[in-house]
């Protein structure tokens, strides 16, 4: 009963936090489902989504404004991962590891803007002093606050980020991003410059990200350079999460809805472990595992159908032999 | 209207696995001309046809359409010009895209690609039209993923793709080699009446000697990265498998049982 009352409790948390991260899982989905490339750029854009903003916000910049240039700052990472992929021939997984360790270096300058130092691993912004799009102390606030509440800010905007991705994937541009993923030799021979569409692709997705790093940041109260830490990880569990619930493989508005049920979900199940005692240490082991199984899971069931079928044809076979 | 000159090509140069698989090949295809193409395994045809869709860069020669040196363009540069189908039936659509949206893509083929709605409605008249003239029944199914599709039902697709939009030049890879026998022959007399119909330029490798005979106007013949053998009009018509075959072990100096089992005649 206590444990299920704190439950509870603990559901606006995750409505909140799970609909922005929807937006990271968003960006995850269009690089690893849509363009097929594995990007691990998004772990360093997430901390310089929520740098860039907090940054430009404590520095008297409108929040809006700033978030809109943490999704920008975004974009810039994965046109950086694009290019090195694109037009220096280095395999899409190295070129995205590369701008992530980059970033972790312009991450702590950004921070460190105007220091003395030149560089900090965090940087603060209080609620009180700016007017954040949102904060997590709000999160149950239907009061005097209510603008400010994640859930209630976090709704309009995954619906109208949704709606946008939704359409661009449907445009003549979209299409051809989408056939780049699906089929690069097709792609090609119907005349499309599949190494623009890669690298408009990563933009896209980075954008996401940079997006949802400047929402948690504010959600937060601080950005730091660990933030993104294991980031295409929860998004990828995101991503598998949703697409089991919704069983939507290859229709785009199913796989974005799913991002952020799967988003949800994931926090959710993440509060239960806690609940039940596992340590904060230990839940990038848990995601690492449950995201490990779930990936397995395709192939595990590939290999035992074609078990299957191989003994199904020995069996007759034998039976073959005996008549 | 296709002129290849000296073209050359050597896969992994420098090492031991250095391969030649094109060497100074010459080949001028006028406008209209349906070339069948033939050749023991490793000839170079697919080499050849990759050669001038711009699969990769050549080492030497040139290579021009309509007076055009194509030599350095893109691959999908050079896509406005080029109508492809391929061996492997996967290779020609997107599985996660509906049939639609393929032809949609297609239909886009050497134009910029923009923010307008990828598919119009008036398209769709179009395709289902199109689509029905396939006789497969795919006009009924234009939102089902092309992945769903058998082998045949593909590369019919594929092939009403590759002239959606009017190529200069259709390149055939043998794009039946992978179909059951009723399918082959259904797929190949679809080619024929979309190569007659649109008078496309037309190369088409094959594997079936019989194929190669009564198809086209006119026929070559590669061993070993080059052309052995080239004929044209009453003297392709006139052709028989035995003659043919005579001709090859000539050109080519091998011997006659072996070029039947790999030609499979
Ligand atoms: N990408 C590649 N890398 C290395 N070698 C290659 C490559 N493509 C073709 N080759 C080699 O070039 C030679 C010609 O190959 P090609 O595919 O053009 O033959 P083909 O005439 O199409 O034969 P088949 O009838 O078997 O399709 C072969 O020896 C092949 O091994
Ligand atoms: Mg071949």
């Amino acid at each position: 009963m206590e444990f299920l009352q704190s439950m509870i409790n603990s559901l606006p948390g995750v409505l909140g936090q799970g609909l922005i991260w929807g937006l990271m899982a968003m960006g995850v989905y269009i690089t690893f489902r849509i363009l097929d490339v594995a990007d691990l750029t998004v772990d360093g854009t997430l901390g310089f989504g929520g740098a860039v903003c907090v940054l430009l916000t404590l520095n008297g910049v409108n929040v809006w404004l700033a978030t809109l240039i943490a999704m920008l700052a975004g974009m810039l990472a994965g046109l950086v991962t694009g290019l090195f992929h694109t037009k220096c021939g280095i395999p899409a997984i190295l070129a995205g590891i590369l701008t992530q360790l980059a970033l972790y270096s312009i991450n702590l300058r950004v921070m460190g803007w105007g220091t003395t130092a030149g560089t900090q691993a965090t940087l603060a912004i209080s609620v009180d002093k700016y007017d954040l799009i949102l904060s997590s102390r709000f999160v149950r606030d239907l009061g005097g606050n209510i603008w400010q509440n994640p859930i209630i800010v976090m709704l309009p905007i995954t619906a109208v980020v949704v709606a946008i991705l939704w359409w661009y994937f449907k445009t003549e541009h979209g299409s051809a991003l989408r056939a780049t993923g699906a089929n690069l030799q097709m792609a090609r021979a119907q005349g499309i410059n599949t190494a623009s569409a890669t690298v408009v692709g990563l933009m896209i997705s980075n954008g996401m990200v940079g997006l949802a790093g400047a929402l948690l940041a504010q959600y937060q109260g601080s950005s730091s350079v660990d933030m993104g830490r294991g980031a295409i990880v929860i998004g990828l569990a995101a991503v598998i999460i949703g697409e089991v619930l919704l069983r939507g493989r290859g229709k785009v508005l199913t796989g974005l809805i799913g991002c952020t049920i799967g988003s949800i979900i994931y926090y959710f199940v993440i509060q239960i472990v806690l609940r039940l005692g596992l340590g904060t240490n230990d839940l990038k082991l848990f995601t690492a595992l449950i995201v490990a199984l779930f990936l397995a899971i395709p192939y595990w069931k590939g290999k035992a159908a074609a078990a299957r079928k191989r003994s199904a044809v020995s069996k007759e076979e034998k039976n073959n032999a005996r008549a | 209207m296709l002129e290849l000159k000296n073209v050359s090509k050597t896969f992994n140069p420098g090492t031991i696995n250095a391969k030649t698989a094109l060497c100074g090949l010459d080949l001028t295809l006028n406008d209209g001309d349906f070339v069948t193409v033939i050749g023991g395994n490793g000839a170079g045809k697919s080499t050849m046809l990759n050669a001038i869709a711009g699969a990769f860069d050549i080492d030497g020669g040139s290579i021009s359409i309509d007076g055009v040196d194509i030599t350095r363009q893109s691959e999908h540069k050079r896509a406005a010009m080029i109508g492809r189908v391929f061996q492997d039936p996967m290779m020609g659509t997107a599985p996660t895209m509906t049939i639609e949206e393929n032809l949609a893509l297609a239909a886009r083929r050497g134009r910029r690609r923009t923010l307008a709605w990828g598919i119009r409605k008036s398209e769709r008249e179009l395709y289902r039209a199109r689509l029905a003239e396939l006789g497969l029944g795919l006009e009924e199914r234009m939102t089902s993923r092309a992945g769903l599709l058998s082998g045949g039902q593909r590369q019919a697709l594929t092939l009403l793709m590759a002239s959606l939009v009017k190529p200069k030049l259709l390149l055939l890879d043998e794009h039946t080699a992978a179909l059951d026998p009723a399918t082959a022959a259904r797929v190949l007399e679809l080619s024929d009446e979309i190569v007659s119909e649109n008078h496309l330029t037309t190369l088409m490798v094959t594997h079936n000697m019989r194929d190669a005979i009564e198809h086209g106007n006119r026929l070559i013949m590669m061993n070993e990265g080059r052309i052995v053998l080239d004929i044209s009009g009453e003297e392709k018509r006139r052709l028989t498998v035995d003659t043919l075959l005579a001709k090859f072990s000539r050109a080519a100096g091998e011997d006659l049982l072996t070029d039947r089992v790999l030609i499979g005649a």
